[in-house]
């Protein structure tokens, strides 16, 4: 689950990292109140999940009050590759000395975290990681003792931090280890980490993700996410407890199991179609869980044809077919095609069922590349022979 | 042979008593599986259709000596439950249980490493380990799966039993089957299966079932290249899955270049190792493999 920009700095001043005082706001009028109270020059900046912001526009500097309403204007409702901006963040504009960068991630690799330095912040850093890998300071830590003090001290040494701020930057790194382990987070990234005229060391922007399973320790994150910009056939799938990715195409994809409906996109693809979606029905689905996915897949208009991929192991395909005829008695289908293929655990009945049911437009298949040959066609509006 | 469960695993089970893990536990037995036993906290005393059940694992362990746990409680207490199986001496833990926090993977992981290195976990989030004909640990339909000469091992469990099918029906069958979970932390990595298959008489060939994000899939194909004498052939599943989205394994995220399926197919490729497109092809190139190497023993 990422976290907007103000999200992230929020966690990190719980935790005792220096951000601006700020404020997250939603209108015009509430921008300029914001602004008027923290204070001029402010930044106006746009809170979505994607990077670039600066150069699209959604970030900028307001010297008074009539550049803060102009700026609010122009960058609320404003779309950074498909991303609207509906929240701004307001906060008083820092002086910069030096621009630093520093992380900390899950290594999936050494199954250790890693504690990411370096003095060129401010840029994109896998082009620092490309152009001066010398510059990059990565250094594993121990998960079960945590980063200590003393090797926050010498990341910041080696890294070539200033002098005078290497226990400044240091505080920083171990607070931003402390965002990262105790909220449960898979990355925490400070890009820039500023040094101010000053001396200060402060988190000028915040890249939090945190790991949706471990949102039950921590109760008062759970609001957080840019849900506004969600999908809203994701928003209600997750609200469903079913995993859905809604993406571009107008086959409707549900299958068991994420790496087979993983599969099943790719063969779908390579069959020269297109997915509309992303619907693992999970382990175990019963008739009444099968007919909430249709419905979630239906509700995309771009849908044209419907293929079920199920391989049951746990999942029993009788089940499958009942949920599915369910669908077709309670739902209107509009008429599009459903092709269906069932192995596995009780397909002998659930075909069974399905061939009795006799439902419109619900084409059996034998095999997930039959089936998705079929779909393709059906998608396309070409007839598909009656299968042998 | 095979690989980890066989006639010799005595299997005992935390989470025996919930309704999931006792009928997969029953399951288990039901195919051939030695169930000696189960550990869930306050029912000790208890049994469930004849087996066991302890309060603590230390007590499981002194009284009916597991060398296999399977692991079936509810997420958050799962970490605990692997690292007092293995506290108990047991040598194998499977975990099954889903959605078990990052961090506490990386907290089992380590400790595992630090303080109980006899101790081989393999998940979570996986379907478990299925020997055809000898033991079956976990929640792999064993009805598809014949005793022969294939060991498989992925980080999906569906997309197993779609490849495994395919590999029955052209009449082969399999030494183990391996699900290594698809969580970003686990505790088994395909290297580690691989060492296992390449050591095992009975295995020919293994089939690699791989999926987007992370890089256990390029790490294979090192070791293979260098360390493996039977065949691998490979799958990867998310060549059409956008960048950064979330395919329903939380290891399965991609960001960027790294961790998509072509560049996993690539490496595989690049070290010498035949990656089918669809799971059909996979199976083709493996019963293709295995025609090829019995009619040259001849």
């Amino acid at each position: 689950m990422d976290l907007l920009e103000y999200q992230g700095k929020q966690l990190f001043a719980k935790h005792g990292l220096s951000v601006s005082a700020g404020s997250a706001v939603t209108s015009v009028e509430d921008a300029v109140a914001a602004a008027n109270e923290i204070g001029y020059p402010v930044v106006v900046k746009a809170q979505v999940l994607i990077g670039g912001r600066g150069k699209a526009g959604g970030v900028k500097l307001a010297d008074d009050e009539a550049q803060a309403r102009e700026h609010a204007q122009s960058i609320l409702g404003l779309d950074i590759r498909g991303h609207i901006v509906r929240t701004l963040w307001i906060e008083h504009a820092s002086d910069i000395a030096s621009e630093y960068y520093a992380s900390v991630l899950l290594d999936r690799q050494a199954k250790q975290p890693l504690v990411i330095f370096s003095v060129e912040g401010g840029v994109e850093i896998e082009e620092v990681a490309a152009s001066h890998p010398e510059k990059l300071i990565r250094r594993h830590v121990d998960s079960l003792a945590g980063l200590s003090r003393r090797e926050a001290i010498e990341i910041a040494t080696e890294g070539g931090a200033d002098e005078d701020v290497i226990e400044g930057v240091a505080d920083a790194l171990v607070a931003l280890y402390e965002v990262w382990s105790e909220e449960d987070a898979t990355l925490a990234e400070i890009n820039p980490l500023i040094v101010t005229p000053a001396r200060e060391v402060k988190a000028l922007d915040a890249k939090v993700s945190l790991d949706g399973n471990a949102l039950y320790r921590h109760p008062e994150n759970q609001g957080l996410s840019d849900s506004a910009n969600e999908d809203p056939i994701e928003r209600r799938a997750k609200e469903e407890g079913v995993q859905y990715v809604a993406l571009e195409g107008d086959i409707g994809i549900l299958g068991n199991g994420a790496g087979l409906v993983m599969s099943t996109l790719d063969v779908v693809a390579q069959a020269g179609g297109r997915p509309a979606n992303f619907l693992d029905a999970g382990g175990g689905s019963d008739a009444a869980k099968i007919k909430q996915a249709v419905e979630l897949i239906l509700a995309n208009e771009s849908v044209k044809a419907v293929l079920f991929n199920i391989f049951g192991g746990i999942t029993r395909c009788d089940e499958v077919a009942k949920g599915l005829i369910a669908a077709f008695s309670d739902l209107d289908t509009q008429g599009i095609p459903f092709v269906v293929r069932l192995d596995g655990t009780n397909d002998v009945q659930g075909r069974e069922l399905l061939a009795q049911a006799k439902l419109p437009g619900v084409h059996p298949a034998k095999t997930m590349n039959e089936a998705a040959e079929m779909v393709v066609a059906l998608a396309a509006g070409k007839p598909v022979g009656a299968p042998a | 042979m095979s690989v980890l469960v066989d006639e010799t695993t005595r299997l005992c089970v935390a989470g025996v008593t919930g309704k999931e893990g006792a009928f997969h536990t029953l399951n288990n037995r039901r195919y051939g599986t030695n169930v000696v036993g189960g550990v869930t906290p306050g029912k000790g005393g208890q049994d469930v259709e004849g087996i066991p059940v302890f309060d603590t694992w230390e007590q499981a362990a002194k009284e009916c000596e597991p060398n296999t746990a399977m692991i079936f409680v509810p997420p958050r207490f799962a970490a605990d439950a692997i690292l007092e199986a293995a506290a108990a001496g047991v040598e194998l833990v499977v975990a099954i249980t889903e959605g078990i926090p990052a961090h506490d993977e990386l907290r089992v992981y380590n400790t595992l490493r630090r303080d109980h290195r006899g101790t081989r976990l393999v998940g979570p989030n996986c379907p478990g380990i299925l020997s055809p004909g000898k033991a079956n640990v976990g929640i792999i339909p064993a009805s598809f799966f014949e005793q022969g000469n294939v060991g498989v091992v992925s980080r999906s469990g569906t997309l197993t039993y779609q490849i495994g099918n395919e590999i029955a029906q052209a009449g082969f069958g399999c030494s183990s089957i391996v699900g290594i979970g698809g969580d970003p932390v686990p505790g088994s990595s395909f290297v580690d299966i691989l060492e296992l298959f390449e050591g095992d008489a009975q295995t020919e060939l293994v089939v690699l079932s791989g999926e987007i994000g992370g890089s256990a899939e390029e790490e294979a194909a090192e070791y293979i290249d260098a360390s493996m004498s039977k065949p691998v052939i490979a799958y990867i599943a998310g060549f059409t899955a956008p960048a950064g989205k979330q395919m329903g394994h939380a290891g399965a995220i991609v960001s960027g270049s790294a961790g998509t399926a072509k560049a996993k197919a690539q490496a595989l490729e690049a070290h010498g190792v035949r990656v089918g497109r669809t799971p059909t092809e996979v199976a083709r190139l493996a019963v293709e493999a295995l025609s090829g190497a019995s009619s040259s023993a001849s």
